[in-house]
């Protein structure tokens, strides 16, 4: 441990802030509450392991079952209807797989490799043509293996659907933990997309909120309140080092990077208004970017980096509106119901996911920026914070069931839902992670 | 006009108060005093009013939060009796420093109603401003949605929890 660590972890103490990456024993557990009414029919057989003495490393193809099953598109054939077990392609008879009617069929092999490494290959098939769609080999650490499944699910699932997979990702949010008697504990947790590997990124008895991820994954920008107010901090996932990045008068919050990681928009309120601003990561060269005696917050840029979004009550109730990056006039998006809110884009930009108001319940929608059709995708009373996964096809975001926070998420077409559940406590603030790189 | 001699007699009421109360905390001393006015007979009939002004402004006092509507920061009648009483032992006790949280209900986003909660900490302050308080004296913080008094979530929580909480500083 370098002098310099030192004097951070002994501070984070001092201040009742632990920061560093730890592993949590809080486990998140998904549940698939809605699934697609049809799904393509995939087998994935147990990979095979060449030590015979040592104990399989980790059973990589349990996980990849798991993250198709999650995902709805697929419908997969349980393990114990197998009528063999291939590990290479010479093992493999189509007939067995054709009598369970499986259209599609994953094997795999792992095998020990030179300095502790593994060699993992799979193979993916088409049964009813006979036909290998694809094939990949990976030399990895043991370690690495859970990672590598989900890589393997991505490939096989962008073969199968045409669009990329977003399993090899991560979620950041944020838990509350209230004990019977004693003040309440926030955690900022990232976990890989099915909930596993939960490391707790900051914890203090202050609120935190809305996460964002910096674009190559390796940074998080948050609120924390560990001061008594709400100020924005930039910290690295890697050794847990952190910047205070916005202490100023009055409000600092709602961070969001720019796609080319180098700005960052908040809302501070240090001219006694919330205004949107952009601040330079590298100078902390600052720039207000919005003119308004009305509230506006929660900024998001477009995709390319020309546009920044945010809600804004310029017209007496809060919506969405758009402005270039460099400033200037706003044009209003929303226009259906009195309150839309918290906006974000999808990653190929034609769409974005907000909270809207119906009936006096907060839903979670889209709005297509091409027809500004606004499209409710969830029937939950109280949900926030949506974002898209990095390959647009999920939206994950809080809600509130029979009094608690959980996260769930939902398909943007609205037919596949599932359900983030903590075994204690409250989960909320979701972010999903861009691509791993 | 008439508000103004009200003031001056609550002013004047509260400034007794206030050298009742214990003057290490700096927190007006309440309870005793509204208890006391209402059990001493009654003599004459401007001592009595006098009396029940001072409880009245006591009780007020006593009130250390105010609400608001659903995405609202305007300060109803009930609200600014409460910031008028505390404004007049602010000027009755010139050394006293408060601070004004901003709170919301859980409803809408959660960066949106830290705004909302900055602007009903900031709604209070430009009335205590008004009725003559230094804004030297007084820090405004927002907490948004994230320290609900009441944690259910209905209506009565969420009237609760949609509030200005008014704070004096030790």
């Amino acid at each position: 441990m370098t002098r310099l660590r030192q004097v951070v972890v002994t501070l984070a103490f001092i201040l009742g802030v632990a920061l560093w990456p730890r592993p949590s024993h809080a486990l998140l557990t998904i549940e698939i509450t809605q699934g697609a009414e049809t799904g393509i029919p995939i087998a994935v057989v147990p990979f095979g392991w060449d030590a015979k003495k040592a104990a399989l490393p980790h059973d990589v193809a349990a996980v990849v079952d798991a993250d198709l099953a999650r995902s709805g598109r697929f419908l997969t054939v349980a393990r114990k209807d197998f009528l063999a077990t291939p590990h290479h392609d010479r093992d493999v008879t189509f007939k067995d797989w054709r009598l369970l009617k499986a259209e599609a069929l994953v094997i795999g092999n792992i095998a020990p490799a030179a300095n502790g490494k593994v060699e993992v290959q799979f193979r993916l098939y088409d049964v009813f043509r006979e036909k290998q769609l694809t094939g990949y080999s990976y030399t990895v650490e043991p370690a690495a293996l859970r990672r590598l499944a989900h890589q393997i699910a991505d490939v096989i699932y962008e073969k199968l659907t045409g669009e990329p997979g977003a399993f090899n990702t991560r979620i950041a949010y944020v838990t509350k933990e209230t004990p019977r008697n004693g003040a309440g504990v926030y955690k900022l947790q990232v976990a890989d997309s099915d909930g596993f590997n939960a490391q707790t990124v900051v914890q203090t008895t202050e609120p935190l909120l809305s996460p964002a991820w910096s674009p190559d994954g390796r940074r998080l920008a948050y609120v924390s309140f560990e001061d008594k107010r709400s100020k924005v901090y930039l910290q690295n996932l890697a050794d847990g080092k952190r910047e205070l990045i916005a202490e100023h008068r009055g409000i600092n919050s709602a961070p969001a990077f720019s796609p080319d990681g180098k700005r960052l928009a908040l809302t501070l309120s240090r001219e006694g208004n919330p205004e949107i601003f952009v601040l330079d990561i590298a100078t902390r060269a600052l720039r207000r970017l919005t003119h308004n005696p009305a509230i506006d917050t929660e900024p998001a840029w477009s995709p390319d980096g020309r546009h920044l979004i945010f809600t804004s009550d310029r017209a007496g109730k809060p919506q969405i509106y758009r402005m270039s990056a460099e400033g200037g006039d706003a044009e209003r998006l929303t226009f259906e119901g009195d309150y839309n809110a918290r906006a974000s884009y999808s990653p190929d930009g034609k769409m974005l996911t907000l909270v809207t108001r119906q009936e006096g319940l907060y839903h979670i929608a889209t709005l297509r920026l091409d027809t500004r059709a606004l499209q409710v995708l969830t029937d939950t009373s109280l949900d926030e914070s949506p974002s898209f996964a990095p390959n647009g096809r999920l939206i994950i975001y809080a809600t509130e069931v029979r009094g608690r926070g959980l996260l769930a998420s939902v398909s943007a077409d609205g037919r596949v839902r599932q359900l983030y559940r903590l075994a204690e406590g409250d989960v909320r603030e979701p972010a999903w992670s861009p691509y791993n790189r | 006009m008439k508000k103004i001699g009200l003031l001056v007699v609550a002013l004047s009421v509260l400034t007794i108060v206030g050298c009742a109360g214990t003057a290490k905390t700096e927190k007006p001393a309440v309870e005793d005093m509204s208890t006391g006015a209402e059990t001493r007979p009654a003599t004459d009939k401007g001592a009595t009013e006098a009396q029940a002004l001072a409880a009245r402004q006591a009780e007020l006092l006593a009130k250390t939060r105010v609400h608001f509507a659903f995405d609202s920061s305007t300060i109803d009648d009930e609200a600014r009796a409460i910031i008028e009483a505390h404004a007049s032992y602010l000027a009755a006790n010139p050394g006293t420093r408060l601070t004004l949280e901003g709170h919301c209900d859980e409803r809408g986003t959660r960066e949106y109603n830290l705004a909302l909660g900055e602007r009903r900490a900031q709604a209070v302050e430009k009335l205590m401003r008004v009725l003559g308080v230094d804004g030297k004296r007084i820090t405004t913080v927002s907490f948004g949605e994230e320290k609900p008094v009441d944690s259910e979530h209905n209506e009565s929580a969420w009237r609760q929890n949609r509030r200005a909480e008014i704070l004096y500083k030790k």
